[in-house]
């Protein structure tokens, strides 16, 4: 086997393990939860930010450093937006759920 | 030490904090420590990501990350709470598009063998599908556009040749993936009008199960994103969010008591209705 070969199906053992996981993860959630379980994933996603980051400050070529720019900015945005939509929806229903027990 | 050793540690940190942060997410009384956790787990991934030997100059990040860290606490705080589902649609889309740019970016670095550009095909097609097809169901729930089911006689055969143009252009592309490529930008224009075609079809009461299905394909996106770059934690979380993004959306369609074809194919039901 080539070292590219080997490489991919490590990277493929890693995916398929990290898919049952996601399956796992997610069993019984009461409805209330599922909008800030969906926002919480969502600034997950932005993940890609750190690829976005290696393009970015790579140097490889002018446009591809514009790319990568552009990348970071939209990925930051949906990280940080993510995360502050998330907590706020949750702080929600702190509130609401220590009023009721009142 | 070297700096290749401390990221990839601190990535399998990371993809903890990521999968503990979920799990705690789905129960109401640890929701809240479960975002901070996965907040803080991503702050470690970034600075981290900034030790990589690649990164030569950091003018541009800096500058990008400001940018993007403005926009994104202005957008969180001032939205109104009853508008928030349209404000994850539209940061999904940025993600979205965040993924394609970084497939796109990813050619400047070299030739790409065979599987590579496969992979960089599929970051594009999905994050151009994630970035139109929530900015859409954004339209639908902002009321920027109808929100009933758009749908017009021939829809299957305009879809169906949509999906045909994509495939072609992506064998194409993958054949020679060079960065001038008219496929490249074919690729790139047809991700973005099928997003749009998918969404379209499905009423606006919908949309929460579509963004969670979009959101789901922003993680797929992601995760294609990890195989171009040979990065394990842009797999795994993207591997993460893809199936609970999943299994979410199937949980929200069963409690509407449908299907997730229901919710998908519904509109163009209604058009059969109507006609027969």
């Amino acid at each position: 086997m080539t070292p590219e070969i080997q490489q991919l199906v490590y990277l493929t053992f890693i995916l398929m393990l990290a898919i049952f996981v996601g399956f796992e993860l997610i069993a019984k959630v009461p409805a209330t939860l599922h909008t800030p379980l969906m926002s919480g994933s969502n600034a997950i996603s932005g993940i890609t930010l750190v690829g976005a980051l290696v393009s970015a400050g790579a140097e490889h070529a002018q446009l591809a450093t514009w790319l990568g720019a552009a990348a970071v900015t939209l990925a930051t945005i949906n990280v940080v937006g993510g995360y502050l939509v998330t907590d706020r929806m949750l702080a929600m229903f702190k509130k609401k759920a220590t009023g009721g027990a009142k | 030490m070297n700096s290749a050793l401390i990221i990839n540690f601190a990535y399998i940190l990371s993809a903890l904090g990521f999968i503990i942060g979920l799990k705690m997410l789905g129960s109401p009384a640890t929701a809240r420590k479960g975002n901070g956790l996965s907040a803080l787990a991503m702050l470690l991934a970034i600075a981290v990501t900034l030790l990589d030997k690649e990164i030569i100059t950091f003018s541009w990040i800096v500058g990008a990350m400001v940018l993007g860290t403005v926009i994104g606490v202005l957008a969180a705080r001032l939205v109104a709470m009853t508008s928030m589902p349209e404000m994850v649609a539209l940061f999904n889309g940025f993600g979205g598009a965040a993924s394609l740019l970084v497939g796109w970016a990813a050619l400047y670095s070299g030739a790409a063998t065979t599987f590579v550009a496969i992979t960089i095909v599929l970051s594009i097609l999905i994050g151009g599908v994630t970035l139109s097809g929530s900015f859409i169901a954004w339209g639908k729930l902002a009321e920027k556009l109808p929100g009933r089911a758009i749908t017009f006689t021939g829809q299957a055969i305009v879809n169906g040749l949509i999906v045909i143009t994509l495939l072609a252009n992506a064998l194409w592309f993958v054949q020679s993936p060079t960065v001038d490529s008219v496929h490249l930008y074919a690729v790139i224009g047809v991700a973005l009008l099928f997003g749009i075609m998918l969404v379209i079809p499905i009423g606006g009461a919908d949309m929460p199960v579509v963004i969670s299905l979009l959101n789901s394909y922003s993680g797929l996106a992601a995760c294609a994103a990890g195989f171009v770059l040979n990065n394990n934690l842009l797999i795994v979380s993207g591997a993460l969010v893809g199936a609970s993004g999943i299994i979410l959306t199937n949980i929200m369609c069963k409690a509407m008591n449908r299907s997730l074809a229901n919710v998908l194919f519904s509109g163009f039901k209604a058009v059969k209705k109507s006609t027969t």
